[in-house]
């Protein structure tokens, strides 16, 4: 397989996106004019908490919004320069398994419970390669080795494995045909934390050995800390802040949500006595406020906040989409 | 000396399956005193649920005891057992499926009012809406279903729900652990403020370290049925004897970039079968401790240091692992 020579280093680009929803009751706007950038071997945090938009952004990534209910209504998603929302489903089902990936967060119901794991990994092969029983067979075994598993084990069915192990063939299916992007939802959420140190130590191994992108959703800042290069903030489908890992950690200007979900965290190395989480709710999506959508959680909230949608403050890689750094000092 | 509230003594609750006896609490002695609040941690099996459960008797156990305010519970006839669960309730894990979904939120407060007849029909409403304050339910949402609620506020109905009999002692089982980041904020907050206002005694039950630190004054970490460390929470942060509490801690991904660079030390391998498991440290298989002494035989929970116990024979020989 001759993989196409890029002038840049970026693999995925999305300009402007817009995804709904669209249901007898109501139009949900689950994602509005979302702009991001992958590069090569680069892993993205995307994190924000339920009703985000996050598990919709990626769904639009990989072209798997339910049908006849989730639309792009406007935007790019540029894989390899090409971009990939009107692309003929025919050409999609080539690049889905085999140049982009995604991984489901409940391991448990992402297996076919009456298939072995050995055929499981083997049809991912099959959709997408030319191989002999041999190299089919040769090449599952490489794979379950990668992800930690005994290939003695490949004749076994789902439930005879743990929820990490499940996990571990979960993420075998996902690499198998060595995709360029990986996208992970909340791969780790269901597992015990010890699990999870294991499972993303294995991923962030296996992402460096292969130079896999990888988009991590998420809500957990730890995991982010970790092992992401870049991290997204999403609200209520907007990206709400973004930047390199530095940028969101050490820095100091952030978008008051960002501040509230650091701050809802319980330190283990202090002792606080009261934690700070951000009151209220995120807004419902078929019934968007105008302006900026977090005012009315925002200890910081001004007029202008409540009748226009802030534009973006950018400091190099650093971005924040927030009144407080794009306005002048008002009252 | 604070009033001892709930004890029990080499508590045990195994259940027959057809591949044997599973060893779900095996030989848990423990004791919470008044306005105290107990973390129980632990990991996928090990058996802290079971363990709320069983202290409730709301599950038989298979051995040992359990005293509340000094009456063996275990003797109780149901009609004794009947007033004693007043004083004793739980908060359950599932927001979704903890509550009856053809209740409102008024049906779901109210009854154990009605149940235990505590008071008049007249008087049901309004502890209902005092209980709907005190959790921080708006009024409008009374006759509201939960279906129609998020989990953050199916929550909150849980937790009232356990309050409106004024409790002594609460068994609070994960009730964090579903719900988004910044609702698990705002409710472990009202947990500990209500506590603070009304001196309840929490069994705050959670695989957790992070929340459980912020909640409790001491702490037992469980291993595949047993006790394998307890301490006061601030010297439990401070000071791991028992190698399964510092994996514990290690594998916590910390919101900063300091620890990025540094290789965690990883715990190997999964927790081993809780069926007829063999005498000795059943943690054996995983430590990167591990020696022949470790199995064979049971590992005995001794004092190491004041109010510190430990189930480990490197414990025993003084040795503290941070």
């Amino acid at each position: 397989m001759i993989k196409s020579a890029n002038k840049t280093n970026e693999l995925l680009r999305i300009e402007n996106l817009s995804v709904e929803y669209r249901t007898d009751e109501a139009v949900f706007h689950a994602v509005n004019n979302v702009s991001l950038e992958i590069g090569r071997g680069e892993t993205l945090g995307l994190v924000g908490e339920t009703g985000a938009g996050k598990t919709t952004l990626a769904l639009s990534i990989i072209r798997l919004l339910p049908k006849d209910i989730g639309f792009v209504t406007a935007g790019k998603i540029c894989f390899n320069e090409q971009d990939i929302v009107k692309i003929p489903e025919a050409e999609m089902h080539q690049l889905r398994g085999s140049k982009i990936s995604m991984i489901f967060q409940d391991p448990m119901t992402s297996l076919h419970p009456l298939m072995t794991v050995d055929e499981q990994i083997a049809e991912v092969l099959h959709a997408h390669k030319r191989l002999t029983k041999e190299e089919t067979s040769n090449r599952v075994d490489e794979i379950l080795q990668l992800v930690g598993i005994q290939p003695s084990r490949k004749k076994e069915y789902p439930h005879q494995f743990s929820g990490g192990m499940k996990q571990r063939v979960v993420i075998a299916m996902a690499l198998a045909c060595e995709p360029q992007l990986l996208i992970a939802d909340e791969p780790t959420t269901a597992l015990d934390v010890t699990i999870q140190a294991q499972v993303l130590a294995m991923m962030n191994s296996l992402k460096q050995k292969l130079q896999t992108s990888m988009i991590m959703i998420t809500h957990d800042l730890g995991i982010v800390a970790m092992i992401c290069d870049k991290v997204a903030i999403m609200y209520s489908g907007e990206i709400i802040e973004k930047g390199t890992v530095e940028d969101i950690y050490i820095r100091d200007k952030h978008h008051p949500y960002t501040v509230g979900l650091f701050g809802s965290i319980p330190d283990l190395t202090k002792k606080t006595r009261r934690l700070s989480p951000i009151d209220g709710l995120m807004p419902d999506s078929s019934d968007l406020p105008p302006g900026c959508k977090f005012h009315d959680r925002c200890p910081h909230a001004r007029d202008i906040c409540r009748k226009q949608v802030p534009s973006v403050y950018t400091n190099g890689t650093h971005s924040i989409k927030c009144h407080l750094f794009t306005v002048g000092t008002e009252g | 000396m604070s009033e001892t509230l709930l004890e029990t003594k080499g508590l045990k609750k195994y259940f027959k399956t057809g591949a044997g006896t599973l060893h779900a609490v095996d030989d848990i002695s423990i004791r919470v005193t008044k306005g105290e609040t107990l973390g129980v941690v632990g990991e996928s099996g090990c058996g802290k649920t079971t363990l709320g459960r069983v202290v409730l008797r709301l599950l038989e156990p298979t051995a040992g005891q359990v005293f509340f305010e000094g009456n063996d519970i275990l003797r109780c006839k149901p009609r004794e057992m009947k007033k004693i669960r007043r004083d004793m309730q739980i908060i359950f894990q599932d927001p979704y499926s903890s509550l009856n979904p053809r209740m409102t939120v008024r049906d779901l407060i109210a009854e154990p009012l009605i149940v235990n007849k505590v008071c008049s029909k007249s008087e049901i409403d309004d502890r209902v809406y005092s209980i709907m304050n005190t959790v921080g339910l708006s009024y409008r949402m009374v006759n509201m279903y939960p279906h129609e609620m998020d989990g953050g506020r199916r929550q909150r109905i849980g937790i009232g729900r356990a309050l409106v009999l004024n409790p002594k002692f609460i068994v609070c089982d994960e009730p964090i652990s579903a719900l988004d980041v910044s609702i698990q904020a705002q409710i472990l907050n009202l947990l500990m403020d209500l506590r603070d206002e009304y001196g309840y005694s929490y069994m705050f039950i959670t695989h957790d370290l992070s929340v459980v630190k912020h909640i409790s004054d001491n702490i037992l970490v469980m291993y595949m049925g047993r006790s394998v460390e307890y301490a006061p929470s601030d010297e439990l942060f401070k000071e791991q004897y028992h190698p399964y509490t510092k994996a514990l801690l290690n594998a916590i991904p910390k919101p900063t970039l300091e620890s990025r660079n540094m290789s965690l030390e990883i715990l190997r391998g999964e927790v081993s079968s809780p069926i007829d498991p063999e005498p000795g440290c059943r943690f054996a298989p995983r430590c990167p401790y591990v020696r022949q002494d470790c199995i064979g035989e049971d590992i005995p929970f001794i004092e190491v240091k004041a109010n510190h116990f430990v189930a480990c024979r490197l414990a025993q020989e003084g040795k503290c692992l941070s």
